[in-house]
């Protein structure tokens, strides 16, 4: 059975449909790339797997390890393993990024059954995974996100998840704004992350990102709909050909893959 | 899956721990106020005849001024005939520790401050001021090695009357405002604190006042005065009763800090703030406060966290009269449910090269109102004065308010000002953001709360710190579904 399973979703925000019946199963240990043009509906569907208040699930199923996940709340589906990494990650002034990070660990932690680990095992276990985004140690210290650069910022994400250990990782267009060192760094980071308990999602406009993080699968969003799966060729050909080679002539499209 | 919005509208009911009522004799005036009343408090209190004069002249003053109606705030008339003014546990005039009524002790107890020093906070002297009277004073015998004066007000005047007649009113005159004539006619007790020159006070200095008794205002007085040199940190901690009519409490703080001398002085406040749902009942905190740097390099902090009373009405403030002094006002006041809180600091900048500091954090839930109201003044003689002010505030829910009223009067042209202020909203995204973490809402809204006041606890001495941060968690408690 698979991790994460997604029958016929559909999403509104404010009244307005954006998914219209999405059809996805992703298995452990598996990395499925969610392609597709700006406005296709890439983070309605991170946002709503991450069950954010205001994008209304309107027909559909989900079910991750087996229980339906639209029952339970942004928080216990992360307790559960779920773990998002933002687009654009919120800065919470006054908070420090390890204090934040602790208070996550130890919910998830509890919600696991497992004691809380104290202030020491905690700062042996931040040190070892910062080294996986070479992100430096002062920005344990300061608030969350706060003054970050957008690199940091979204260095931050994976080193969280690398903390957090989720089962199921959902990576909104964390390529988004990277130079290429610190793409390189962030890839590396989730590679070496990968592992067959754990699945990744990673939702991005651009295919380089493929390159680094190479993809078991790759899905092509537009206008609310998945319409193409195939593997990493699938990706290779969208740079090649941009997302309008699919809409101008699908059967060519269709050929053109091997 | 409750809405966000519902969640933090919730935000408005919790449990006020502080709220029971303790069983004792009382021995109190019945309720009204003439100047046999006064007379009666003063003889009661075994005062000499000047304390007696000094009363009855602020009480004669009392009766030509108005209350003054220009605070942001809102309540119903106050009869202050129908108010008590003097209510005490019987048995007095106590030797020791040993003979406070255990019914007393275990209050104490229950509100987390235990009174004998083997349990006492190490490090924290208090005195525990109940109803109108002093019932004990820790750590005395220690302080007194030193040279340090720290008892009761009472026992001030009839101890070190000299003292008391040379600093009482002296700072705040009874002259100054309404509430403050009216403290100094019938105020009844309140700690007293004398360090002498270069002495630095070697433990915090604590004051716990509870109001208990029924009908019965709070009029206590405080006078902390800081030799040449010395420094002294002091802490006061405020609880009462959950009752369904409002109480007053009208105190008046006076500071003397000489040559190089440093006072801190760090407020948590938690009266009854009323019910959450009515608004009925509370604590009315009427209060003033004011701090005299009167020679060079003198310092004055001070520090408040302002969780409870139904209204707050206070400006804790510093004349730095000394060149080169220090002036500093660190706030967190708290509105939820019905309170309203009107609060601030005035810095008046007489000396040379004198600075200030103002950071001010407001924080609005439910249906409360924040107002902060500052005055920065520097005088024509103090050259180089330089003031900081930061107010930030910050709403929770929809039907709250924060106000700003920064006054600014400048009467000299190298004075330099700066004023920063901010409204924010705790953001959805940001809750949102810790729920994906793991962490609930409640957590993630005191983790945001706390950030965003970490500046003022920052100041707190550590053991309230953690209390005020507790407090704060506590306040906001039932605010989130």
């Amino acid at each position: 059975m698979s991790l994460l399973e997604l029958k016929n979703l559909h999403v509104a925000v404010e009244g307005k449909e954006i998914l219209h019946g999405i059809d996805l199963s992703v298995g452990a240990g598996e990395v499925h790339a969610i392609m597709g043009p700006n406005g296709s509906g890439k983070s309605t569907l991170a946002q709503a797997l991450a069950g954010r208040e205001g994008y209304e699930v309107t027909a559909g199923e989900v079910h991750y390890r087996g229980r339906n996940l639209l029952e339970l709340d942004a928080e216990e589906r992360a307790r559960e393993g779920l773990f998002l990494a933002f687009q654009y990650p919120v800065e919470i002034p006054g908070v420090s990024n390890t204090y934040f990070l602790r208070a996550a660990l130890n919910a998830i932690r509890t919600h696991r059954g497992e004691p809380e680990l104290d202030a020491m095992d905690f700062l042996t276990l931040v040190r070892e995974r910062m080294q996986l985004v070479r992100l430096d140690e002062a920005l344990l210290k300061r608030p969350v996100n706060d003054g970050f650069s957008g690199g940091e910022k979204k260095r931050n994400e994976i080193f969280q998840m690398a903390v957090l250990e989720p089962t199921l990782a959902v990576l909104d267009e964390t390529d988004s704004g990277l130079d290429i060192d610190a793409l390189k760094i962030v890839a590396d980071g989730v590679n070496s992350l990968r592992g067959p308990d754990r699945a990744f999602l990673v939702i991005t406009h651009y295919q380089r990102l493929l390159n680094h993080i190479v993809p078991d699968f790759v899905h092509v969003l537009k206008d609310g709909r998945i319409v193409r799966s195939g593997d990493r060729e699938l990706a290779l050909h969208l740079e090649e050909q941009g997302y309008e080679w699919l809409e101008a002539e699908p059967a060519a499209a269709a050929a053109a893959l091997p | 899956m409750a809405t966000q919005t519902t969640i933090i509208e919730e935000f408005a009911n919790r449990e006020y721990a502080a709220g029971f009522v303790t069983e004792v004799e009382q021995d109190s005036l019945p309720p009204g106020l003439d100047e046999g009343v006064i007379r009666a408090i003063s003889e009661r209190k075994g005062e000499p005849e000047w304390m007696l004069e000094s009363r009855l002249k602020a009480y004669r003053h009392w009766l030509t001024m108005t209350e003054p109606r220009w605070p942001n705030v809102r309540y119903p008339e106050i009869d202050y005939q129908a108010i008590s003014y003097y209510a005490a546990p019987r048995r007095k005039a106590l030797a020791s520790l040993d003979e406070v009524d255990p019914e007393i002790l275990r209050t104490y107890e229950r509100l987390g401050i235990p009174l004998t020093e083997q349990k006492a906070l190490a490090g924290v002297a208090v005195d525990a001021v109940f109803d109108s009277v002093s019932v004990a004073t820790t750590f005395k015998e220690k302080l007194a090695e030193l040279g340090i004066i720290f008892c009761s007000f009472s026992e001030a005047t009839r101890e070190h009357p000299e003292l008391v007649q040379r600093y009482l009113g002296s700072v705040v005159p009874h002259t100054d405002n309404f509430f403050a004539a009216l403290n100094s006619a019938v105020f009844s007790d309140g700690s007293f604190v004398w360090v002498p020159k270069g002495v630095r006070c070697p433990m915090e200095l604590s004051t716990y006042f509870r109001i208990n008794a029924a009908n019965t205002g709070q009029f206590e007085r405080t006078l902390i005065i800081a030799e040449e040199g010395a420094y002294v940190s002091y802490l006061e901690g405020c609880t009462a009763p959950m009752r369904d009519n409002n109480q007053l409490h009208a105190a008046v703080v006076e500071l003397v800090a000489l040559e190089g001398a440093q006072i801190k002085y760090s407020t948590v406040q938690n009266w009854y703030p009323g019910d959450r749902e009515t608004g009925a009942g509370g604590i009315f905190n009427f209060v003033t406060k004011r701090g005299l740097c009167a020679g060079r390099g003198a310092k004055i902090s001070w520090t408040q966290v302002e969780t409870g009373s139904a209204i707050t009405w206070k400006y804790p403030s510093v004349i730095l009269k000394g060149d080169d002094s220090v002036g500093e006002f660190y706030s967190v006041a708290l509105t939820a449910g019905h309170q309203q809180a009107d609060t601030g600091t005035k810095m008046i900048h007489l000396g040379r090269n004198t600075r200030s500091t103002i950071v001010s954090k407001g924080i609005s839930a439910g249906h409360g109102q924040n107002t902060y109201r500052g005055l920065v003044k520097v005088g024509k003689r103090a050259d180089g004065a330089r003031n900081y002010s930061q107010c930030d505030s910050m709403l929770i829910g929809s039907s709250c308010g924060a106000h700003t009223f920064p006054y600014i009067e400048i009467a000299n042209s190298t004075a330099q000002m700066e004023h920063e202020a901010s409204t924010s909203k705790i953001g959805e995204d940001q809750i949102f953001y810790c729920n994906q973490r793991g962490i609930s809402t409640e957590d993630a809204v005191s983790m945001i709360v706390n950030g965003f006041c970490r500046e003022v606890f920052r100041e707190l001495p550590m053991e309230f710190a953690v209390e005020a941060q507790r407090l704060l968690g506590v306040s906001l408690e039932g605010s989130v579904g």
